[in-house]
């Protein structure tokens, strides 16, 4: 009964109530895909193994590390497995083509990626090929690569054009997993890098360690510091969380408009359901005051008008949730690039929910109120 | 026409709540266009001022910046030897041999860790940037661990003032000078003698190579010549060329960002002032009818409810905007993922930003206000009197 009275009212000015839950659709749309563009930064973070650590040098990224450490760190308590790579940073015929790229000692870097799925004959043929490579299904798509394809990358870091071929394709284990990386032998890259820039030979970016417990984590990345302390290239260790973390907070600042800019879009919407409810509640009056003649209380008014406005706040969120998907797909199309993973996560979901909440609620008060206190004598004089 | 115009502005004052939650939608719509497209414009402007226009950067070919760039001694000494370069005090040449490198260090706000940009400098490298000065301190000296750091770093990093060391490449350095180098990229970076920094940091090679033209018409010449010497891999770059390049990415993200959120949000507020103006004309339609059978004719009544909208758009606009220019005194400071290091920049108001706000929130009112004023202007003069 009272639902149908709640129906009504929301559809008495039909115009009015579309357009109000268009804009709540709208704020919605907009509300998820910030929030999922904000989850986008944090997917490395979300895919890092407890178990790995990441060594680097301790001054800074750009700094390298000599490869002989490797076999003092596999000498370290609770290390299982070392590999080493290097940011190759080459380019795609254009410098617009970003995407990550790495030279890695490849057969332990896949033990330690159990995350890469690579079909067994790619990945034997992968590591015989010494220019071979591999590549994410989604950089493959991306440039229309097949398996067998020579590839030419134009490096920044190392000049002059790098050969490569396709010889394995990976998908991701799960859909956290980045599926638009490229690596390759890193023996190929040094042994062209003694031949032309000897002193810049024999020398990784970053070690990839994996442990054999989380808990045993931090005691080993302190040791494998401490063995290093006071050499020519001083480490620093920690753990793939803690590494991906660095980056996302690079660019904090911008997450942080970012996230500021998701509350004004609620805030906005806010204002206009506030607006619509005003209204009605305004062109009303004289009804109310009836209700509260016949005898029904404030508590009964206030359930009606926060209904009504919730009624409405939750139409236009469930049209607002349902569109954010095909939406997130487009997104994904177009700027894909940038962001590997773009997933809407069940937390957004929750949380489109709560906001669309808040906003009915909110939007309610002044309403509520004026009808509430409104003396019966105005209330029945008062034209809309 | 004043008559129409107070008509139209008496009643947004009559219903004052509905004014200013609409005008309050449409205010912080054109707010976060606003600031979004400031931080673009702030961010360009910052790296197109850090360089001179007669200034040349010259960097290893296909290095994009000067941290992945890398030019040996003996290829700096070629360059060296050009007859495009400028000469200085005491006929010596007015060039720099600059090593770039990354280090990391604490920010103060929020304590995580940032990139931060090394400069080994040489003699020349001040006279080569008119646009530094020192606000406190000193040049460093050459030969010794002193270093300088811009206003930025001073301002937004742990334990760096005058008198502090800082402890990095296994040595420790002494803070000997502040300088300001305005909204520069200058501002986030920290110099010392490249001659010290070199061994420091193992390097070898120099980064980059700055020196000034002797005649601006010259830059063709010496790149010509650079660029087909056998000997050299290097490529030269006019500096304010140099340093554009590196803001592209980024102000092109803010940029876009910026114009599909407003362009997202806008829907909000356009929706909100539809529901707005449709309630006016709904519940003016008495007023309507009696203007109308004056002998006010449709034309009138609609641009009477276009205006509505339009001065509602406005009010909206210059709301946004005002609160906008208050993000001015705010400075920024996050990675640029170009260069991979800090930059600090503020935002920036321009003068097409402001037409552009402006406009854009006009453009609100009108689509908002469209469809009501038709309604308006279509009312049947009997009908719309009978309401009553």
């Amino acid at each position: 009964m009272i639902l149908k009275l709640l129906f009504r009212n929301a559809f008495r000015h039909r115009l009015r109530t579309v357009l109000t839950i268009c804009g709540i659709c709208v704020a919605i749309l907009a509300f998820g895909l910030l929030r999922t563009v904000i989850s986008a930064w944090y997917a490395g973070v979300n895919a890092s193994s407890a178990t790995r650590l990441v060594t680097r040098n301790s001054i800074s990224l750009i700094f390298p590390l000599p490869i002989s450490y490797k076999e003092k760190i596999r000498n370290v308590d609770g290390v299982k497995l070392v590999s080493a790579g290097s940011w190759f940073g080459g380019f795609y015929i254009n410098e617009k083509n970003f995407f990550a790229n790495f030279a890695v000692e490849s057969k332990s870097y896949l033990d330690l990626y159990p995350e890469f799925v690579i079909p067994s004959d790619q990945k034997s043929s992968y590591l015989k090929e010494r220019k071979g490579c591999v590549v994410g299904v989604k950089l493959a798509k991306r440039f229309g690569w097949k398996l067998g394809d020579t590839v030419v990358l134009k490096g920044t870091i190392y000049p002059g054009n790098w050969e490569f071929v396709i010889k394995a394709i990976y998908k991701g284990r799960d859909k956290n997993v980045d599926e638009s990386q490229f690596f390759f032998h890193w023996e190929y890259l040094n042994e062209t890098v003694k031949k032309l820039w000897a002193r810049r030979a024999d020398q990784v970016g970053f070690y990839m360690i994996g442990v054999t417990s989380p808990d045993i984590a931090a005691v080993a990345a302190r040791n494998i510091d401490k063995m290093f302390n006071n050499s020519f290239a001083e480490t620093l260790t920690e753990t793939e969380k803690a590494f991906q973390m660095g980056f996302v907070s690079l660019s904090q600042t911008i997450l942080t408009v970012i996230e500021l800019v998701t509350m004004i879009v609620i805030v906005i919407i806010m204002v206009v359901v506030a607006n619509t409810m005003a209204m009605s509640v305004r062109e009303r009056m004289n009804e109310y005051a009836v209700f509260k003649t016949l005898g029904f209380g404030g508590l009964f008014l206030a359930f009606l008008i926060l209904g009504e406005s919730l009624l409405i706040t939750s139409l236009g969120c469930i049209m607002g949730i349902i569109l954010t998907f095909p939406a997130a797909d487009a997104f994904m199309g177009a700027v894909g690039d940038y962001f590997p993973i773009f997933n809407i996560s069940t937390q957004t979901i929750y949380l489109d929910i709560i906001a669309s909440f808040i906003v009915g609620v909110v939007a309610a008060i002044f309403p509520v109120r004026q009808a509430i206190t409104v003396p019966i004598a105005s209330g029945l004089g008062r034209i809309g | 026409m004043g008559l129409l115009f107070f008509y139209s502005f008496r009643n947004l004052l009559a219903r004052k709540l509905t004014t200013c939650l609409t005008a309050a939608g449409m205010s912080l719509v054109v707010f976060v266009f606003a600031s979004i497209v400031m931080l673009a414009e702030g961010l360009q402007k910052t790296l197109v001022d850090t360089g001179t226009y007669d200034n040349v950067v010259v960097i290893r070919r296909s290095a994009v910046s000067e941290v992945q760039s890398g030019i040996e001694r003996l290829q700096a000494s070629i360059v060296e030897t050009s007859p495009q370069i400028a000469t200085g005090e005491k006929g010596r040449i007015l060039l720099a041999k600059e090593l770039v490198v990354l280090i990391t260090l604490e920010k103060k706000k929020t304590n995580s860790p940032a990139n931060v940009t090394i400069r080994g400098i040489s003699e020349n490298s001040l006279i080569l940037r008119p646009q530094v000065k020192f606000i406190a301190g000193r040049m460093p000296r050459p030969g010794t661990s002193e270093i300088a750091v811009g206003l930025g770093i001073a301002k937004g990093f742990k334990n760096i003032g005058i008198g502090q060391t800082l402890v990095f490449a296994m040595r420790p350095w002494t803070v000997v000078g502040i300088f300001d180098a305005g909204n520069t990229g200058y501002s986030s970076e920290i110099w010392g003698d490249v001659d010290q920094f070199m061994p420091a940091f193992r390097r070898p090679a120099y980064s980059s190579i700055l020196f000034k033209l002797r005649k601006s018409s010259d830059f063709e010449v010496f790149k010509k010549n650079i660029e087909s010497d056998p000997r050299l891999t290097l490529e030269a770059k006019r500096e304010t060329q140099y340093y554009k390049e590196q803001s592209e990415m980024m102000a092109k993200f803010l940029r876009v960002l910026g114009e599909t959120l407003t362009l997202v949000f806008s829907i909000g507020a356009i929706v909100g002032a539809m529901i707005t103006m449709y309630s006016a004309v709904a519940n003016r339609t008495g007023e309507i009818g009696t203007l109308r059978a004056l002998g006010f004719n449709r034309g009138t009544i609609l641009l009477a409810f276009l205006m509505e909208s339009l001065l509602l758009g406005l009010i909206g606009g210059i709301v946004g905007l005002i609160f906008g220019s208050f993000m001015q005194f705010i400075t920024v400071s996050t990675t640029n993922f170009q260069t991979f290091s800090e930059l600090s920049f503020n935002f920036r108001i321009t003068f097409e930003i402001i037409y552009k706000s402006l406009l854009f929130s006009i453009i609100m009112g009108f689509v908002g206000g469209i469809l009501p004023a038709f309604r308006a202007a279509r009312m049947n003069v009997v009908d719309a009197l009978k309401e009553n």
